[in-house]
């Protein structure tokens, strides 16, 4: 037969027009970036939302345009609940998995696209309208809704007799999160296939850099559990809007003047296990792809081979499977059987084996190796620090006995924005710097990159290290004006070094915005292998031609074969032909 | 229909990636284009590896309305069970009958019987057409007894896992109209490989029917 008809090849040339080239791009490389700005756009609107409720809880008294007088109880909720629905979905997940997945994992395995570039695509503007959506929530009449980014019910469940903000702004919150599941499963199929089947030859599983292995294993998590969210949300909107009782119960009275309402039977609970069951992986869709980033980059800096390939591939692989197996443990205080809670504790604690042995390969890779003190390698070595730190207070929380009195307390805000929040910022800002000479031609600024660096490092420390002995203190998360409570009010100070802290680490990713935006016109222009890499994005010219690569290409060895023995350079890279390096050597010596 | 020849292309049904297909498993790497494959032709199974992983989240999202079913059953005291509609019955028939209609047409497919391919496929189109139909009918018939979507916990799942089964039916059926009228010409899919996956998912779909119709009718 001649294979005419399905040789059709759909990267032969770059498509002409602005808007099928910059717009509605099937290109993985522009959807990445997309997504990537999509996420700066994103985790700026979470960021000034996170200023304005730590300013109510240093100054209560102060008065902030545009809140009517004092910040109302309810703004406040309203603030952290999109600041929390922002952070997660459109900055933790879009950014390290969607955007430099998206840009790089095609490349890093020899493909020329994604194997599904027309449902890439599509994913972006879903996930792009999903935003909208969310965003659209604070222009209704009641206001963005004030249930937090888990949306427990029942208080979201039974509409606007809860509370402003729980009638449209919450129906626009479980819209979005719906459509944002279906973009997420989209996207998680198209990485799972692609890895699967469009891998350049010799590109074996156990070639694959660790990004790459850090972006299948999160796709395998988003299509098992963004699924389950996704039916979670029809049924939260069904008891929102049909009057249905899968989570609300009988004879719920939201205030005086109202007749109890109509629902009946359901179950809080049920949502809650529903959530978790996505909502665990989810914190592992948002740190796996940072731990691939970062072993790349410390490999790379350290001009070592990572050290223990395979163990980093399996316990990626491992913290992946017990993620599914966890939930339980973001419900110590729902009145669980203490049996339960003693095995999901179990499971937690079991978690701890591959992170360790992650964290421990990481210092074996930084171990007597020629360390590189760049801004991408000063971040990947910050991330293992966040991730340490995080985890370790991870540890005390997996068990129910020390969960019980600090779960609704700081110290649970403190471990889970370090461990996971700041900790996957870390790896997105090591991928940033890291590749952005790949995706502009140019390198970011040194100087100012560092200085990005500490500031953030330090900042990010002092934002959330006090929290720990304020939640060991009593302090209660949630409450917009705990200042009451005289055991609280002692602790004022600390919440305006807090804000304070904040500001000025706010105020340092200024410094990261205008590098960025600058460097792309003006930055140092570079070579195609500026690190001196030895991965396939940093075979093709940069920024890669639309298709990728010039000829097709194979790859003869493992991703971390720096300072080869006997070889010339101190990288080799993958796809060297064995001649190209016998030559070199010869020619060396 | 497409110009080509069916018999032509049911002969070579996995060409399109050239030297690259098949000469690398899952773990020894090159699955995709060989070195000397045309750029940018994507595996033919790639598309069915694409199709299963879609499977398998489409089963996470009905495996969490069945434990939703479950425990909201197994929590509470309001369940009342209430008879299904005994069309029911008839629409199970029609589907597991559609199972086989598509088979049929693909044998026909392999066979290079054009017609027949046709013939069958528009058969198992229409027995399509005919289940969804019959869940409409299902739905009317609870109506007209009175037991709607909020009346109890059993029917507000009976409601959804119907109408979510019906959507992803409803996506099988432009699936197969969409193949039947292809331009196969320029595709980047082989009609094999594309009347493949519809038979595939629409099984899937059969499968996943008869366990949720049993789900309903012994479980509660």
């Amino acid at each position: 037969m001649s294979a005419q008809p399905h040789s059709v090849t759909h990267h032969a040339e770059a498509p002409k027009s602005f808007i099928r080239r910059y717009v509605f791009s099937t290109d993985h490389k522009v959807i990445g970036i997309q997504y990537l700005l999509l996420a700066l756009a994103a985790v700026t609107i979470g960021m000034v939302l996170s200023w304005l409720f730590r300013a109510h809880l240093a100054w209560p008294h102060l008065i902030i345009p545009g809140f009517g007088g004092l910040m109302r109880p309810e703004q406040y909720l309203a603030l952290v609940t999109m600041h929390g629905t922002i952070m997660v979905f459109f900055v933790l997940t879009v950014a390290p998995q969607s955007g430099f997945g998206n840009y790089f994992l095609p490349i890093q395995i020899g493909a020329d696209d994604m194997a599904f570039p027309t449902l890439n695509m599509l994913s972006f503007w879903i996930t792009l309208v999903a935003f909208l959506v969310l965003v659209a929530a604070f222009f209704t009449p009641g206001g963005a809704p004030i249930n937090g980014w888990t949306s427990y019910p029942t208080l979201s469940a039974v509409g606007s007799v809860s509370g402003p903000g729980q009638g449209m702004g919450e129906t626009l919150w479980v819209v979005s999160i719906a459509l944002f599941c279906l973009a997420s499963l989209l996207t998680a199929l198209n990485f799972i296939s692609t890895t699967i089947e469009m891998r350049a030859p010799g590109m074996s599983l156990m070639r694959m850099p660790l990004t790459v292995w850090g972006w299948f294993v999160t796709a395998v998590l988003g299509l098992l559990a963004f699924g389950v969210l996704l039916a979670a949300g029809i049924l939260l909107l069904l008891d929102r809007l049909a009057m249905t009782s899968f989570f609300v119960p009988a004879g719920l009275v939201f205030n005086d003047t109202q007749p109890p309402l109509m629902h009946a039977g359901g179950s809080p609970l049920l949502w809650e296990h529903l959530f978790w069951f996505f909502g665990h992986p989810e914190v592992y869709i948002a740190i796996l792809p940072a731990m691939g980033i970062t072993s790349h980059i410390l490999s790379n800096f350290s001009r070592k081979p990572i050290f223990g390939y395979k163990a980093m591939a399996y316990s990626l692989c491992a913290i992946g499977f017990l993620s599914f197996t966890v939930w339980g443990h973001h419900m110590f205080v729902s009145g669980m059987s203490p049996y339960s809670a003693l095995a999901f504790s179990f499971l937690t604690l079991i978690i701890g084996v591959p992170s360790a042995i992650k964290t421990f390969n990481w210092l074996g890779t930084l171990w007597g190796g020629k360390i590189q003190f760049t801004t991408p390698m000063l971040f990947a070595i910050g991330f293992v620090s966040l991730f340490v730190t995080g985890g370790l207070s991870g540890l005390f929380l997996a068990q129910p006995a020390i969960d019980l009195p600090l779960h609704d307390t700081y110290f649970v805000i403190a471990h889970f924005h370090i461990v996971m929040a700041v900790a996957a910022i870390f790896g997105i800002f090591g991928g940033l710097y890291y590749w952005f000479p790949k995706m502009f031609g140019r390198r970011m600024n040194e100087t100012l990159g560092k200085t990005h660096f500490w500031l953030t490092f330090i900042g990010a420390y002092l934002i959330f290290m006090p929290m720990h002995w304020m939640g060991i203190m009593g302090a209660l998360r949630r409450y917009a004006s705990p200042g009451g409570l005289g055991f609280v009010a002692r602790m004022d100070p600390i919440d305006i070094f807090i804000t304070v802290a904040a500001f000025v680490t706010g105020a340092a990713q200024l410094l990261f915005y205008f590098n960025f935006f600058w460097s792309i016109r003006h930055g140092e222009k570079v070579e195609e292998n500026p690190w001196h890499a030895t991965t396939l994005e940093w075979s093709v010219p940069s920024p890669p031609p639309h298709g990728n690569f010039v000829a097709a290409p194979h790859v003869y060895r493992g991703p971390y074969e720096y300072s080869v023995p006997g070889y010339t350079e101190d990288y080799l890279p993958q796809h060297l032909t064995p001649e190209q390096v016998a030559q070199s050597a010869e020619a060396g010596t | 229909m497409a110009r080509h020849s069916i018999v032509e292309e049911a002969a070579v049904p996995v060409a399109a990636g050239g030297a690259g297909i098949g000469a690398g498993g899952f773990d020894s790497g090159g699955g995709g284009r060989g070195p000397d494959g045309p750029r940018g032709a994507v595996p033919q199974r790639t598309y069915m590896t694409g199709l299963t992983m879609g499977m398998a989240a489409i089963l996470m999202f009905f495996m969490a309305l069945v434990s939703a079913f479950i425990v909201r059953q197994g929590l509470s005291s309001d369940w009342r069970a209430f008879p299904l509609p005994p069309i029911l019955w008839v629409n199970t028939a029609i589907l597991l009958a559609s199972s086989f209609t598509i088979e049929a047409s693909r044998r026909k497919l392999a066979h290079g019987d054009r017609q027949g391919f046709r013939h069958w496929w528009f058969t198992t189109t229409a027995l399509g057409l005919l289940f969804v139909a019959g869940q409409l009918v299902a739905w009317r018939q609870l109506v007209h007894a009175g037991v709607y979507l909020a009346s109890n916990p059993s029917s507000s799942f009976f409601y959804v896992l119907t109408a979510a089964h019906g959507i992803h039916l409803v996506g099988g059926i432009v699936a197969l109209i969409a193949i039947a009228y292809w331009n196969w010409d320029h595709a980047r899919v082989a009609r094999s490989t594309a009347t493949q996956m519809a038979a595939v998912y629409w099984h899937f779909l059969d499968g996943l029917w008869i366990f949720l119709f049993l789900l309903l009718k012994l479980g509660q």
